[in-house]
């Protein structure tokens, strides 16, 4: 079918269009890209500690991606996947420190998970409230929370919880850190990926299912496409709208799995680094579709840590420019198919 | 008399569907012109081809015999043709002048704006025409009939000699109504040509010179207004040439399912669109709702199914089987018992997007028989599928990978119907429309297949515009007007008259307008 081949095609033709456009960059900037992107494929997957890596980029990438994607599918733009990942990395962080030394390890993880997917559920539901109730666009919602988030966990780091003369909280029990692959298998030497990734990937399968074979799904996915029908066929849009919202907080809540429990150990100050924001392209890259957006979470790791190993040959902003461009490209080129057929 | 606008073999096609269809009329000058239909016959695509918004697929327009050819309405008002839109292109925040100047500056850039122009027009217009508003007032400020009275001004200001109105009278109250005739009798008698858009066959007989009525993109006749009446306009309106072959055995009425009782409602706007309605629909019976669209159908369907916007008044009972319907949401309608086949199918009924068989489930996806663990029964469904396929005469090649979107109307219309007749344990089906913009094949097997819900003891309540469909099916008629039923034919009377059809829906005709 050809709108099928359109989804492969889109996606494909812009990523090659937006590396040509920065190739060309690259050369009016006096540097060789087939060197820059040689180094960067060497620095990444050509060896294990930097595909360890790109996978533990991947791992949040994957999560924020997830956190913008299910909204989506009832037509909401979850743009807060920052505020809620940093409410749910300082939630966990804070649980996992209060919880005493002789905790085992199948009680300790779940309890920092569980309060990292409240917390960033709470955060997202907020938006999601103030849309249904009062009709606040949930795009506005969701920015201006990513502020007070960012105040909200700054102010407890800094007057309450930081280590005297740091910038992070205490370090978390050690049952509830979660081993990087490292340890456990020994692939990835020393790089910070960790089991988190399993469970990310396991995640985006599970809602893979429940989106597009369950009558979870099936509601969702009615009350976005054509939500007059669905209040017809008895589905409270409402409802959904909120679900869908509560769920991506969740999710995006749930990065902290990767960066608190399975690397840092602790909350510090800019640990997200705007990751969130990032999870609005992966998302967009990838369709929304779940499993599609494994791939593009791989793909933007590649591209956020390989422009960290050839940052001394050419700025790594360069790369920022081929993620932008590639939303731009997705976006175009899909209308344009539509237009046309 | 010169003609202001011509149209000669006009057809205008949207995909394979023909909204218009080789049309040829001519609007005198000086005179109004009504072009009455229902929703869907066409009208609004025949003033937007003059108005320059779609250009014809065949044929020619001329606009004072000067042969044109749109590609915007900007042309179409350069030409001298204007348009009052059904809802208003105004911008409630500027002030009544700065709306009637507004695309029509004819001013620099950085120069002051032509207000005072403006107002001079109004003063001077403002008596002739009967368009007295305040230049000054914004727009927010006013009355919905002084907002039509600044469209109108900006018409004049434009110099528009040919004014369309789109269903000026939609949104009126009776007394802006009687003031708008006589606006468009003063704007007549001073030379304009008006095309008047509507379904209100009283405000035809009241203002226009000539009348034309259009059914399915087709301008089925065209006559003086002095010579016209309202029965044979409704008759040319609703009915239809195609001939109902479907066999309606007696009934035998048990007893009443659906009552309602001395129903209102009233919008939130405060316009009252049903009044007192009492009906009640009996097991093993048809009822059928005959009217003109417009008279507080939709409305009587949106409070049987729970879908009354928020602050809509409700007053008085609807009840099945003694157990009250009104504030329920359509979930748990449904769950009483009772199926509904929407009026609006693409709106409200399916959801395009989805497969053939995703949508025999849409609104009945909650049923246990279609589930197994966190997920769907994909076995179960399959076969329910192919079952509802071939029973209904569903023309499609892989229901579980097609999308709905890809059918013909008709096989859509069948979707939902092999969907809503087969939910488990319903007593009452109400069916709207339930064959618009279906093939004629397709109307037989929906007919039949009404027949055939009827004889399993179902209650039945079909509102449809057709009276052919209506006299063909029901076993009592109810005549809808304004809001309550005016009239209503007994079992005997029905099947009596059914035999002598045309005389039928003439009779009819009388009590729905």
């Amino acid at each position: 079918m050809y709108a099928k081949q359109l989804r492969f095609l889109i996606p494909l033709l812009s990523l090659l269009s937006a590396l040509a456009v920065s190739s060309l960059i690259m050369v009016l900037a006096d540097r060789d890209p087939l060197m820059i992107f040689g180094k960067m494929f060497h620095a990444t997957f050509g060896s294990s500690y930097g595909t360890g890596q790109v996978v533990f980029r991947m791992t949040t990438l994957l999560l924020v991606g997830l956190a913008a994607a299910i909204p989506f599918q009832v037509r909401l733009f979850n743009i807060g996947a920052e505020g809620q990942l940093l409410m749910g990395a300082f939630a966990a962080a804070m649980t996992g420190a209060m919880l005493p030394a002789t905790i085992p390890s199948f009680l300790a993880i779940p309890l920092c998970l569980f309060s990292a997917m409240a917390a960033g559920a709470g955060w997202a539901l907020l938006a999601g409230a103030l849309k249904v109730q009062f009709g606040v666009n949930e795009v506005i919602g969701t920015i201006m929370l990513n502020f007070i988030a960012q105040a909200i966990t700054g102010y407890l780091l800094t007057y309450h919880f930081a280590l005297p003369s740091t910038v992070h909280t205490a370090p978390i029990a050690t049952a509830a850190t979660i081993s990087t692959f490292d340890k456990v298998t020994g692939w990835f030497a020393n790089a910070p990926a960790n089991l988190s990734t399993l469970l990310a990937i396991g995640l985006a399968l599970l809602l893979w299912i429940m989106l597009f074979r369950s009558r979870f799904g099936y509601e969702m996915r009615a009350a976005g496409l054509q939500p007059d029908a669905a209040r017809y066929g008895g589905i409270n849009a409402g409802v959904q709208s909120l679900t869908a919202m509560g769920i991506g907080g969740a999710v995006a809540g749930l990065g902290a799995a990767n960066i608190v429990l399975g690397y840092k150990h602790y909350y510090e100050a800019g640990m997200s680094d705007g990751i969130g924001f990032t999870g609005i392209a992966v998302a967009l890259l990838a369709g929304a579709h779940p499993l599609w957006i494994i791939l593009s979470a791989l793909f933007f790791g590649f591209l956020e840590y390989g422009g960290l190993t050839v940052n001394s040959w050419i700025p790594k902003d360069i790369f920022m420019i081929i993620e932008a461009m590639t939303i731009i490209l997705v976006i175009s080129f899909t209308a344009l198919g539509k237009r046309f057929s | 008399m010169a003609v202001a606008v011509r149209l000669s073999a006009v057809s205008k096609k949207f995909g394979s569907f023909a909204a218009n269809n080789n049309i040829s009329l001519s609007v005198e000058e000086g005179t109004i012109h009504a072009i009455v239909g229902e929703n869907g016959a066409g009208k609004s695509t025949l003033t937007k081809m003059i108005y320059g918004m779609h250009r014809p697929t065949s044929g020619e327009l001329s606009i004072k015999e000067k042969a044109v050819r749109f590609t915007s309405p900007r042309e179409a008002i350069k030409a001298g043709i204007g348009m009052v839109h059904q809802h208003f292109m105004l911008i409630p925040e500027l002030s009544v002048a700065e709306n009637i100047i507004l695309g029509h500056e004819e001013c620099g850039l950085f120069r002051p704006l032509p207000l005072e122009r403006a107002k001079a027009l109004i003063r001077k217009e403002a008596e002739a025409y009967g368009l007295a508003v305040d230049p000054d007032a914004p727009v927010a400020t006013l009355s919905i009939g002084q907002q039509q009275r600044v469209e109108i001004l900006k018409l004049l200001f434009r110099h528009a000699e040919i004014m369309i109105f789109d269903e000026p009278t939609a949104v009126l109250t009776p007394s802006e109504t009687e003031r708008l005739f006589i606006t468009l009798r003063a704007l007549r008698d001073r030379g304009k040509s008006i095309i008047l858009i509507t379904h209100k066959l009283d405000e035809v007989l009241a203002v226009a010179d000539t009348v034309s009525v259009m059914r399915k993109g087709e301008i089925v006749a065209t006559m003086p207004g002095s010579s016209a009446t309202k029965e044979e306009l409704a008759q040319m309106m609703v009915g239809r040439s195609v001939l109902l072959s479907v066999t309606n055995p007696a009934a035998t009425p048990g007893e009443i399912l659906l009552a309602i009782n001395n129903l209102s409602y009233r919008t939130t706007r405060g316009e009252l669109k049903v009044q007192s309605l009492s009906l009640n629909v009996r097991a093993g019976e048809i009822y059928g709702i005959a009217g003109v669209e417009g008279n507080g159908q939709s409305e009587l369907l949106q409070t049987l199914w729970g879908l009354a916007p928020e602050g809509t008044i409700i007053s008085g009972t609807a009840t099945l089987k003694g157990v009250s319907i009104i504030g329920k949401r359509p979930g748990d309608i449904a769950l009483m018992g009772i199926s509904c086949i929407p009026e609006d199918r693409l709106l409200h009924a399916v959801i395009t997007e989805y497969t053939v068989s995703e949508n025999l489930l849409f609104g009945r996806h909650r049923e246990h028989s279609f589930h197994r663990g966190i997920g769907f029964n994909g076995h179960a469904i399959k076969h329910y599928a192919e079952e509802m396929i071939t029973d209904y005469a569903i023309r499609c090649s892989s229901p579980g990978s097609q999308s709905l979107g890809s059918l013909s109307g008709g096989n859509q219309q069948k979707v939902v119907f092999a969907r809503e007749m087969n939910r488990p344990g319903i007593s009452l089906l109400i069916l709207a429309q339930p064959t618009r913009g279906v093939d004629i094949g397709a109307i037989e097997t929906i007919h039949n297949k009404i027949i055939e819900a009827r004889h399993t003891g179902m209650a039945i309540l079909l509102v449809s515009s057709e009276l052919e469909e209506i006299i063909a099916l029901s076993t009592r008629i109810g005549c809808i007007y304004k809001g309550a039923i005016r009239h209503e034919f007994s079992q005997e009377e029905v099947e009596l008259k059914r035999v002598a059809e045309h005389e039928f829906q003439k009779e009819i005709g009388l009590h729905i307008t």
